[in-house]
């Protein structure tokens, strides 16, 4: 019997569920190795090279370069491992999150001291607000 | 006997710690959130535990996706801070208590709840976070520290009926243990926020205030409510609000409390702090 998944009509979210993980299990070890500044070093000299020594796909490493982290999700990342990578980057959650929802990081900022992204129509896919 | 006294919850942003240890505490953005705290850290004065059983998440930190423990114990003498890629946070290392730990460890998974025991590790934000909100910048942390690290990255994380059960087990295991020892138990992290994909950003106020409430008056009807309720509703990184129950299920049906704060936000996320006590 499959599994019960009740979270796919959430908008705007995937869950780091067990299919998620088995596909971005190299993507995201990728992004761990990232904690030892080494190997910080070695990527920012050349990303791409460094990319290649994991078995990630192409798709996972395009990503990674265009620094598209709605692409990475999408191919198995989990936000606390992609981190890692706008960590090196020397970027903040802010950034990220605000490229994640295709706002300037201003408009995200501001749109968080207003009270953040309201429940209202953001609830359900196809909810109207 | 040791003695479970007062269950604390608190958010574990990382920005806040930032905000600490740059020491823009009380610049316009972040005087809001840290007045919230201001009553805590006196209350903490007359009030120091001898140790502090920590209920943290890591994020991805000491737990890659080689081993996913869903409840880990820290039994080690001490644990380092971790650098996450930015350096560790200026913070002392905390100082664990391994006899209460490993006495935890062995009565709690004889009443079935099947622990993974850690004698290395270091702790991020998630547990370091919180010891600065309460204790401020000491030269080192005021009490020993047990760190309860619970999988909250890696759905699904536990049911809150099971972390809401596993804070009775550890309550009878630290009421079990023979020295006269002031315990606090902690739950961190939440409130509502998504840090991920075209909804990040996402708070849920109203969410946020009946969890506050539920969890003081009806704890064990809230920890009924399923996975799919927080991820919706609080936003798929709120569902580390699962941890707090596991504090709730340590402390008795009725409190009383002793401080109550919510602000919205810090960076991406909802702050929500309680101190409880029990009733009586």
């Amino acid at each position: 019997m499959a599994l019960d998944k009740p979270y796919f009509d959430v908008p705007g979210t995937t869950v780091f569920d067990a299919g998620q993980s088995r596909k971005g299990y190299h993507l995201n070890m990728f992004c761990m190795s990232l904690m030892k500044a080494p190997n910080r070093e070695r990527f920012k000299a050349n990303e791409r090279a460094y990319l290649d020594e994991w078995p990630m796909s192409e798709e996972q490493k395009l990503a990674v370069l265009a620094r598209d982290y709605n692409a990475m999700i999408a191919s198995g990342g989990n936000i606390y491992f992609l981190a890692k990578i706008f960590s090196t980057d020397g970027k903040s959650f802010q950034h990220a999150a605000a490229l994640m929802t295709g706002m300037s990081q201003e408009a995200y900022a501001k749109m968080m001291i207003d009270g953040g992204r309201p429940p209202e129509g953001n609830r359900y896919v196809g909810e109207k607000k | 006997m040791a003695r479970i006294t007062a269950g604390i919850t608190t958010s574990h942003i990382p920005a806040v710690g930032a905000a600490i240890d740059l020491g823009k505490m009380w610049e316009p953005y972040w005087t809001p959130v840290f007045k919230g705290y201001e009553f805590s850290k006196q209350w903490m004065a007359a009030n120091r535990p001898d140790v502090v059983f920590l209920v943290y998440n890591d994020h991805a930190t000491a737990f890659s996706l080689d081993f996913i423990p869903t409840f880990a114990i820290g039994c080690a003498e001490d644990f380092a801070v971790a650098d996450e890629g930015w350096g560790p946070r200026p913070v002392p290392a905390v100082q664990g208590h391994p006899d209460l730990a490993w006495h935890i460890a062995q009565s709690v998974i004889q009443s079935d709840f099947d622990l993974t025991i850690v004698n290395r590790m270091e702790v991020d934000h998630g547990l370091t976070v919180p010891l600065s909100l309460m204790f401020g910048q000491p030269q080192a942390w005021p009490c020993r520290v047990i760190p309860f690290a619970v999988n909250v990255v890696q759905y699904p994380p536990p049911s809150g009926n099971r972390c809401y059960q596993l804070g009775k087990a550890i309550r009878r295991a630290v009421e079990s243990f023979d020295e006269d020892l002031n315990v606090q138990i902690w739950g961190t992290g939440g409130m509502s926020h998504q840090l991920q994909g075209p909804r990040a950003g996402f708070i849920n106020k109203q969410f946020d205030q009946r969890f506050l409430d539920r969890l003081i008056e009806e704890p064990e009807a809230l920890a009924q409510m399923p996975h799919i309720d927080y991820i919706r509703d609080a936003g798929s990184e709120g569902i580390e609000l699962v941890m707090w129950l596991i504090m709730r299920g340590a402390l008795d049906a009725k409190v009383k409390t002793i401080h109550r704060f919510y602000h919205v936000p810090a960076s991406n996320t909802a702050v929500g702090h309680l101190i409880l006590e029990n009733a009586q």
